[in-house]
């Protein structure tokens, strides 16, 4: 098993002896810990290093003597003591191993050659290593029925399970959701659900990673592969903007599964399920591997590169001529590498010249906010004893493994998390106190808060007493203007000066790509659009180019003729629905980038084939700023190819050069020279738990000033959120994620639902300003009176076509159909 | 059936309000739906994981450690059989043949008519008066075969009933001996009612 102890800095050293040599621990720490530190690894199974010690399966006994004669002690519960003696290797001790792998062993099926976990399987290895060779046990075996679903994607044989709580632990301690547990007692405990209550935890793939047996398998990747038929690469996952470590681990170029890395920094070994299967998508059979042309008769198909590249090109070309460089825009981006991310920045606003880039789509922040604010870590927000403003979406649903961090820092870290949003969301039950603020009311709520002006009494004198106050800040709410999520950031700024900011922003990359330049009026390394030509380009745009709400309004209106879509699919993801659809109309090219046809795809005139994770090499920055490597382990399909390679290709068509001379760490290297912060990545490549990059520290961003309308006594404010699974491309061509997103629905609050006659799954009407749709409602206790939750991205209803971007929030009327 | 009556879901909030915290009542609240229903049920588990603010799996968990929470319908009368060490030498095993016989089921099950569920136990601490049997956790000591008939007669006529409620009854009578026999044990007649039982005005504070 990859778990190692912790890296530990030894404050309060004490000498203990261990097998006859005198070493030094950290005292109060656990023996197994400390004598695996120190060379000497203690057999184990129950014992792992994020959880607490329970002590269940006796495997990691050794004598223990702390001046009143040996015995034998489970080493994961005795904390280290001055002058305790350990004796890991006697016969005695031996002997245990050997006594206990026995009794392990007693109702163990020993299907090894058909288990996935042969050969990576902890019991196997141990019972080669320590065990007795064979049992003295001739009675039958305990039987059950061979592997049942404990959920929609994990299996559980529970013939071969030893019952060393570390699932149940987890789903309890780590998960917070303790839907697995012990059932009866003695011989017959075994592991299970509650019947008709499935483990649907969004963390369950962990509990299939940390299984020392093969009791637990993920339907991804039973009977796919054996452990050493598989090659593996550390690398980043890039489905969050949370960035986990993970290995991608692949046989004959195809990647069969992913396991967590334990970087301290960031995950802690941990992985949603979203990120820790999405893998599948890069197998799916839906992959382009060609570019794809619009053919006269109104087809996409198959054409070579060049045929593509020369047609985006002259595309390009026509526009820039016809109507000036702003006619090209680029939207998206998000997703790619930050060499990837700089390639196209340098190609959109070196080459064509245009300022008309933005990564976001209409659901984030200002990049000069993203970048501005004075940074706080994932480590700084959960520290012990902080206190924190939890402006962001629900992390469940969005951002799962940081999620996982602040529960564990409110749960046991004293850290006490303050929440302002128009929904409870999935940190709730540990927050200090949960408030609610309406659509709209975000800004004020928060100043009130501050202010001290607030009913609130406690949380705010929390918030006011808190010496050094981290915020996280994000969208909770894609129908509320960002302007009021900045203008609450910005009355942080003002009335809390030492407050540090994490932003909670979705994309895999997203921060990397502002920091990159992708987005209106920036240059790589956030400097400001100012005439500066950064080194290695020939020229800058000229005038500030727009968001993307305001590149689709431009599109709509035949202002932008070329319009390219960098891995993004505004059709599925920008909220204004009919503001998409307007502009990939009226734009007279569309190209899309993008390893699937997805729905904008469907739309564009050209689709160029990009590659996926795992199948690139770079690097990606997560949300804190931290640059971690990307590593590339299968090849991608066809002649698809990084997204890197495709502006390479393009800015030679269009007669400039972007610098690249042998590999994409060319262009990393290129924007180091310009930005400062970039330094740290200029002498090779981050390893391990990667490198801090900052670039804050600026003026605040001034809002557009916006009246927020009254709320009228007759409509509902819309909140559109996000679950964690939806109709993504990503996770639909996920098989085994597929079929695990929901079903549209609009959730009301009990007090609102009672009036309006909906009980359970009454079909209503929603109705905005701008169109309406039919869709079930449900009631929720997390909603509160006056707002209607609908999901993003969810189901056939699509309730992207209520809003209009730019409104401060979205008012609905919802009525029994 | 299954999930509590309103009466009970009063009492079960009661019940949870005497803890500090909800999820102690855990094991009470498991009792109340088990006198309810003579059995525990998944609805009645269900609910008190809701009542508790525990996940069912959780509740399951606890409640299945426990021989005496039935999880499936149970006749009845559950009537136990004791075939340990001293039960065994006295006749134990043939006494629960026979009971197999004239009850018609193999141990484990329950008769047709829901009167009966038959077990064979481990000993049941009544190795003096072996071989033992227990009917609701009544003792009935020194079993003969005749004896047994006679006591099922006196359970199907309802003989018995004032002395052995329907399975799953909380309260009195764990052991019925002479009193030169008992050593430490309250008698029945001396016995109260459970403490998480409201008599009344039983709100005004802790375990009486």
């Amino acid at each position: 098993m990859s778990e190692k102890p912790r890296d530990l800095e030894i404050t309060e050293p004490v000498e203990i002896t261990l097998n006859g040599e005198l070493i030094t621990a950290q005292n109060g720490e656990l023996l197994i810990d400390a004598c695996e530190r120190n060379g000497s690894y203690i057999p184990r199974f129950c014992y792992h290093p994020r959880m607490s010690p329970v002590g269940m399966c006796r495997m990691c006994l050794v004598e223990v003597d702390t001046g009143r004669g040996a015995a034998l002690q489970p080493s994961c519960m005795i904390p280290v003591s001055d002058g305790m003696s350990v004796d890991t290797e006697s016969d005695g001790v031996a002997k245990a191993q050997d006594g206990i792998l026995e009794f392990l062993l007693a109702n163990h099926p020993l299907d090894c050659p058909v288990c996935d976990k042969g050969g990576e399987c902890p019991l196997q290895d141990q019972a080669y290593a320590y065990g007795p060779g064979e049992s003295r046990f001739v009675e039958e075996k305990r039987h059950n029925e061979k592997p049942i679903p404990i959920s929609d994607l994990v299996f559980l044989d529970r013939e071969r399970c030893i019952l060393c709580d570390r699932c149940t632990r987890f789903a309890d301690e780590v998960a917070g959701d303790p839907l697995i547990h012990f059932i009866h007692r003695g011989s017959h405990t075994e592991v299970n659900t509650f019947p008709g209550e499935p483990f649907a935890s969004y963390f369950s793939g962990n509990t299939v990673q940390i299984c020392p047996v093969g009791a637990l398998t993920a339907s991804p990747y039973r009977f796919k592969a054996r452990p050493w038929d598989l090659e593996e690469t550390e690398s980043t996952c890039t489905r969050c903007s949370v960035g986990c470590r993970v290995t991608v681990e692949s046989s004959r170029n195809e990647v069969l599964r992913l396991q967590g890395v334990d970087s301290d920094p960031v995950n802690w070994s941990w992985l949603c399920d979203k990120g820790r299967f999405g893998f599948e998508a890069g197998n799916s059979r839906n992959r382009i591997s060609q570019p794809l042309l619009r053919s006269e008769s109104g087809e996409l198909s198959e054409v070579r590169w060049n045929t593509a590249l020369d047609g985006a090109a002259s595309a390009i070309s026509a526009a820039v001529d016809g109507r000036g460089p702003q006619s090209v825009a680029v939207l998206g981006g998000a997703r790619l590498t930050n060499e990837s991310a700089y390639a196209w920045t340098k190609l959109a606003k070196g080459v064509i010249g245009t300022d008309n880039v933005d990564c976001q789509l209409g659901d984030g922040l200002p990049a000069e906010l993203v970048l501005g604010l004075p940074g706080a870590s994932i480590d700084e927000v959960c520290e012990s004893g902080a206190t924190v403003l939890y402006l962001g979406p629900d992390a469940k649903e969005e951002l799962p493994v940081l999620y996982l961090r602040l529960r564990h820092a409110a749960d046991s870290d004293g850290v006490k998390i303050v929440e302002v949003g128009p929904t409870l969301t999935g940190l709730s039950p540990y927050v200090a106190e949960s408030i609610t603020a309406l659509p709209g009311e975000t800004a004020s709520v928060v100043a009130a808060l501050l202010d001290g002006t607030s009913e609130h009494v406690q949380a705010s004198a929390l918030l006011r007493d808190a010496s050094d106050l981290k915020v996280v800040i994000g969208r909770a709410n894609l129908a509320e203007d960002e302007t009021i999520t900045v203008k609450a950031a910005n009355l942080i700024r003002e009335s809390v000066p030492g407050a540090t900011f994490l932003p909670a922003l979705r994309r895999g990359n997203v921060r990397g790509a502002l920091e990159a330049g992708l987005s209106p009026g920036l240059l790589p390394g956030g400097a400001v659009l100012a005439g500066t030509v950064p080194p290695g380009w020939q020229s800058v745009p000229t005038e500030k180019g727009g968001s993307a709400s305001e590149i689709l309004e431009d599109a709509a209106n035949g202002r932008v003729e070329v319009l390219i879509l960098l891995g993004s699919d505004p059709l599925r993801d920008f909220p204004d629905r009919s503001l998409a659809r307007r502009a990939l109309a009226g734009a007279k090219t569309v190209i899309s980038v993008d390893p699937f046809v997805n729905a904008s795809a469907e739309l564009a005139d050209l689709v160029l084939a990009a590659s996926m994770f795992s199948e690139s090499a770079g690097t990606t920055t997560n949300l804190e700023g931290r640059v971690t490597t990307l590593n590339q382990k299968v090849t991608p399909p066809g002649t698809a190819r990084d997204d890197w390679m495709i502006a390479v290709d393009l800015t030679d068509r269009l007669g400039a050069d972007l610098g690249v001379e042998t590999s994409a760490a060319d262009l990393l290297h290129e924007m180091a020279e310009f930005s400062d912060a970039h330094v740290a990545l200029r002498d090779g490549d981050p390893v391990g738990d990667g490198v801090m990059l900052d670039i804050s520290g600026r003026d605040l961003v001034t809002p557009a000033e916006f009246e927020v309308p009254a709320a009228n006594a007759y409509s509902l404010r819309l909140v559109l959120n996000r679950t964690m699974y939806d109709k993504g491309t990503l996770l639909a061509e996920s098989p085994s994620s597929a079929g695990l997103a929901g079903e549209s629905v609009v959730k009301l609050s009990a007090a609102d639902a009672a009036p309006l006659g909906v009980d359970g799954s009454t079909q209503v009407k929603v109705t905005s300003e701008h169109g309406s749709v039919i869709v079930a409602a449900t009631i929720d206790p997390k909603v509160p009176k006056g707002v209607a939750v609908m999901h993003h991205v969810l189901g056939d209803v699509d309730a992207g076509t209520l809003l209009v971007s730019g409104d401060p929030v979205c008012d609905v009327r919802v009525e029994v159909s | 059936m299954a999930r509590l009556t309103p009466d009970n879901l009063l009492l079960a909030r009661k019940i949870i309000a005497r803890f500090p915290k909800p999820r102690s009542a855990t094991i009470m609240l498991c009792h109340l739906a088990q006198e309810q229903d003579g059995y525990l049920s998944e609805e009645a588990m269900a609910q008190i994981a809701e009542l508790i603010g525990a996940t069912p799996a959780e509740v399951l968990g606890t409640a299945s450690f426990y021989e005496m929470f039935k999880m499936h319908p149970v006749g009845k009368y559950c009537v136990n059989v004791c075939t340990n060490i001293s039960c065994q030498l006295l006749g134990g095993e043939e006494l629960l043949e026979h009971a197999e016989e004239v009850m018609g089921i193999r141990s484990g099950s329950t008769t047709e008519d829901g009167m009966f569920t038959l077990e064979d136990v481990e000993c049941v601490a009544a190795c003096t008066e072996a071989p033992a049997v227990q009917v609701n956790y009544r003792y009935f000591n020194k079993v003969s075969p005749e004896g047994f008939d006679e006591l099922l007669e006196d359970l199907r006529s309802g003989e018995l009933s004032r002395t052995i409620p329907p399975h799953g009854t909380l309260g009195y009578v764990r052991q019925d001996l002479d009193g030169d026999r008992i050593a430490n044990i309250t008698p029945p007649s001396q016995q109260v009612e459970p403490v998480w039982f409201p008599d009344g005005d039983s709100d005004e504070g802790p375990a009486k």
